[in-house]
Order: C-alpha cells, then sequence, then structure tokens
C-alpha cells in the first residue's frame, strides 16, 4: 500500500477535455497539467462547471470529449483519486470513528489511524457521538479525515471551505500544504482564498 | 474482504439501530396475510391450500418495500460515489449490501411466518415446507431486488419503479416457491422444484452483484 503515496513523476495531465451533464458542455478545450507537488484551485461562477471537472477528473462522470490521464502511476495500487464532494457521505446512527474506519476499511490504509485523523481535525472528543449530531462544519471536518486516513495521491476537493470556521480554513491550508509537500497533487474547487502555495488558477468562468 | 466485510457490518448496525424499519416489514408481511382470511372468508380448506401462495406473495411485497433503503439513502448523502471510488470492488460492496438485505429484510419475515401459518390454519408439514422453500428462495428475491434498485437509483421515484422492473424477473421465483410447498404435485414435482429453487437463488445471487455494480456505474448522474 504504500507504493501508493510518493512519486515524483506523478502527473495529472487533461487533453482537450470537454466536460458536462448530458447535452450541456460546461468547460471545454481544457489541457491541464498539475504535476505533483502542486495544486491547482479553479475559479468561475456558480454553474461553470467546477464540480463537472471534477466529477470527470474522479471517472464519475464521462467525458465529453478528450482524455484525462494520471501518468506515472500504476493502476495496480487501486484507485488514485480522492473525491470530497459537497455531500460528506456521513449517515446518522454511525459513530464519527465508526464511520472513519469504515472509510479506511474500503479505501486502504497506509496513512493516519482514524483517531488520529480525528486528533488532526480536531474532533478528537467527538469520536463516540452520532455523526448524525455534528454540526455542518464538524461533518465537513470528518469528511477531510477520510481524506487522511486512506492514502491517495490525488485529492479533488469540491467547497472545502464550506461551512469551515476560520480555525477550519487554517487547517484545510495545513493539511493541503502537508499532502502537496508528500508528493500529493490537488484539484480545488473554492470560492473562498485558500492559503496554500504552489497553486495555480484556472477561471473556467466564460469560457463557453 | 475487510471492505466486504465492512459494508456487510455498517448496513447491519443501520439497520438494527434504525429499529422501525425491520419492524415495519415484518409487520407489512403479517398484514397482507392477515386479511386474506377477511378476503375470501374464513374456510379452513380454502386458506390451508392458498396458504402456501399468500405467504410467498406476502414476502415478495414485503421484500419491495425494502428496496428504496438499499441505496436510496447512500445517493442522496454521497456515499454511493465514493463506493465507486472505493478500493473495495463495487460488486464486492453490492454482495455484501444483498447480503445484508436479505439478513434484515427476508429473515425477519421467515421468522414471524409461523404468525401467518397460524392465521391461515396451514398443517404442520406444510409449514417446515414453507419455512424451508422461503428459506432457499428469498435470496433470489434479494438478488433480483438489487438489480431492481440499482437500475433505478438515479431514476426519480426509483423506488416506486424498481418493484415494476422486476415483478416478472421475480415471477419464476414465486412459481417454484410455492411448487416446493404444495403437495399437490406429488413428492416427486416437490423436490424438483425445491432444486430448481435453489439453482434459481444460485445463480442469481451469483450474478447480481456484478450486475448491479455495472448498471450503478453507469447509471449515475
Amino acid at each position: 500500500m504504500t507504493q501508493r503515496q510518493v512519486q515524483p513523476s506523478l502527473c495529472l495531465k487533461t487533453f482537450a477535455l470537454s466536460v458536462g451533464r448530458g447535452e450541456t458542455i460546461l468547460a471545454q478545450d481544457l489541457s491541464l497539467s498539475v504535476p505533483a507537488g502542486t495544486g491547482l484551485l479553479l475559479r468561475g461562477p456558480n454553474g461553470a462547471g467546477k464540480s463537472t471537472l471534477l466529477f470527470t477528473l474522479a471517472g464519475l462522470l464521462p467525458a465529453l470529449s478528450g482524455t484525462v490521464t494520471l501518468e506515472g502511476y500504476d493502476e495496480d495500487f487501486g484507485p488514485a483519486f480522492h473525491h470530497c464532494g459537497h455531500k460528506n457521505a456521513i449517515r446518522p446512527r454511525l459513530t464519527v470513528i465508526e464511520s472513519l474506519q469504515f472509510w479506511q476499511a474500503i479505501n486502504g490504509s497506509a496513512a493516519l489511524t482514524p483517531v488520529e485523523a480525528l486528533e488532526r481535525v480536531g474532533l478528537g472528543r467527538q469520536a463516540k457521538s452520532d455523526a448524525g449530531y455534528l454540526s455542518a462544519g464538524q461533518q465537513r471536518r470528518l469528511a477531510l479525515a477520510r481524506l487522511l486516513v486512506s492514502a491517495r495521491p490525488v485529492w479533488l476537493l469540491d467547497e472545502p471551505t464550506s461551512a469551515l470556521d476560520a480555525d477550519g480554513q487554517k487547517l484545510l491550508a495545513g493539511l493541503i500544504t502537508e499532502h502537496l509537500a508528500s508528493g500529493g497533487l490537488a484539484v480545488i474547487a473554492s470560492h473562498d482564498a485558500i492559503a496554500v502555495e504552489n497553486l495555480a488558477v484556472l477561471d473556467l468562468g466564460g469560457r463557453v | 474482504m475487510s471492505g466486504f466485510v465492512s459494508v456487510l457490518r455498517r448496513e447491519l448496525s443501520l439497520s438494527l439501530r434504525g429499529g422501525g424499519e425491520m419492524l415495519t416489514l415484518v409487520l407489512f408481511f403479517v398484514i397482507v396475510g392477515a386479511i386474506v382470511p377477511f378476503a375470501v372468508g374464513p374456510d379452513k380448506v380454502l386458506l390451508a391450500g392458498i396458504a402456501p401462495g399468500i405467504v410467498w406473495i406476502a414476502a415478495f411485497l414485503a421484500m419491495l418495500m425494502g428496496l428504496e433503503k438499499l441505496f436510496g439513502p447512500d445517493r442522496a448523502d454521497g456515499t454511493l460515489g465514493l463506493y465507486r471510488l472505493a478500493d473495495t470492488p463495487l460488486s464486492a460492496v453490492v454482495a455484501a449490501k444483498v447480503i445484508a438485505h436479505w439478513l434484515t429484510a427476508a429473515l425477519p419475515l421467515i421468522l414471524a411466518s409461523p404468525i401467518l401459518a397460524l392465521l391461515l390454519s396451514m398443517d404442520l408439514p406444510t409449514f417446515w415446507r414453507t419455512l424451508v422453500s422461503l428459506l432457499i428462495g428469498t435470496p433470489a428475491l434479494a438478488g433480483f431486488g438489487a438489480l431492481g434498485a440499482a437500475l433505478t437509483v438515479a431514476t426519480r421515484h426509483g423506488g416506486l419503479i424498481a418493484p415494476i422492473l422486476i415483478a416478472p424477473l421475480s415471477m419464476p421465483v414465486l412459481i417454484f416457491g410455492v411448487g416446493a410447498i404444495s403437495a399437490s404435485g406429488g413428492p416427486g414435482q416437490t423436490g424438483v422444484a425445491t432444486l430448481l429453487l435453489a439453482a434459481l437463488s444460485l445463480m442469481v445471487v451469483a450474478l447480481t452483484p456484478f450486475a448491479a455494480a455495472l448498471a450503478i456505474d453507469w447509471g449515475e448522474d
């Protein structure tokens, strides 16, 4: 499992990528290159196709045309993408720690233990409580902890700052910085400023 | 393998902590059986004759009611998308869900079937055969149900369409299920029906996780 972590030649590339929903093209002719250790910040008005692009990069939506490749990654190591979308995938009636253990079990580990990850995102004291009782910001933190318990080289974050307080935003920036420093890469869609170095910016607004 | 076990454990603890859902299914199962004597009259001979069919219809309908819970909540909260990106193959996730569905939506019905047997004045040998045929046949219903739920997961009101979609598929299960109980076909016939029912269940449970996983992968969004 450790092979999945650091590979210096890693590079997320798209070639002439068009993304959209159904027949509607939201962004077209995207040729991106995100090398390991850097991040890409997606900007653009609501409806510009930021989330759709992230879904397409993750392989959850088919590309309308063009290709997405992750160079320097051996598919045998398993899925390379963490996708953290608008929905936190948190279910009431399971405790916080159970939720996290579950995600580690099906996503593979070689990263922090669930307890360490909860401490890291500041939910250490809520570990035994029902995940449904968490506030929106705490649920967001739990979703971020999911990225920490399973090592994957590419993080795709969709509005990761939503519902996070100022401390949470600092925490997020810290997590992304660590992830990039360890040789990972990230594509982030956000309207907020994210205090991370090595972030290129792509403005999706008004491309079509 | 640990992923498979985790999904199974998660599904079971969600169902058990939900509490009411399982009880609702059991009550629905009992009520369907209980209204029959009122509809066809309290003729004990007639009731005993149609009892195997009634039990199977009640089980079939009750299992359909549980279908919406299979993938609906996972899709609503984004878990389904994450399953598609998980290390554990989607087919393994679906297989775990099919087993959990059987344990939470079929096994309670089978445990409650003595109540129906009493209400429908079944004799003891028929009841034992009913129990066996339910045990052997309901996994097929769970498998078909998962397929229907997977095909309609991305559709609005998928919970209503899935039963219509899988009803024709489930007919053989009902036919052989009831055939395995009724003594009218002669002793040899009953054995054949039981074997066919078992074959059907094995095949459906083995194949539907892959089919359902494909359906989810192609159908989502």
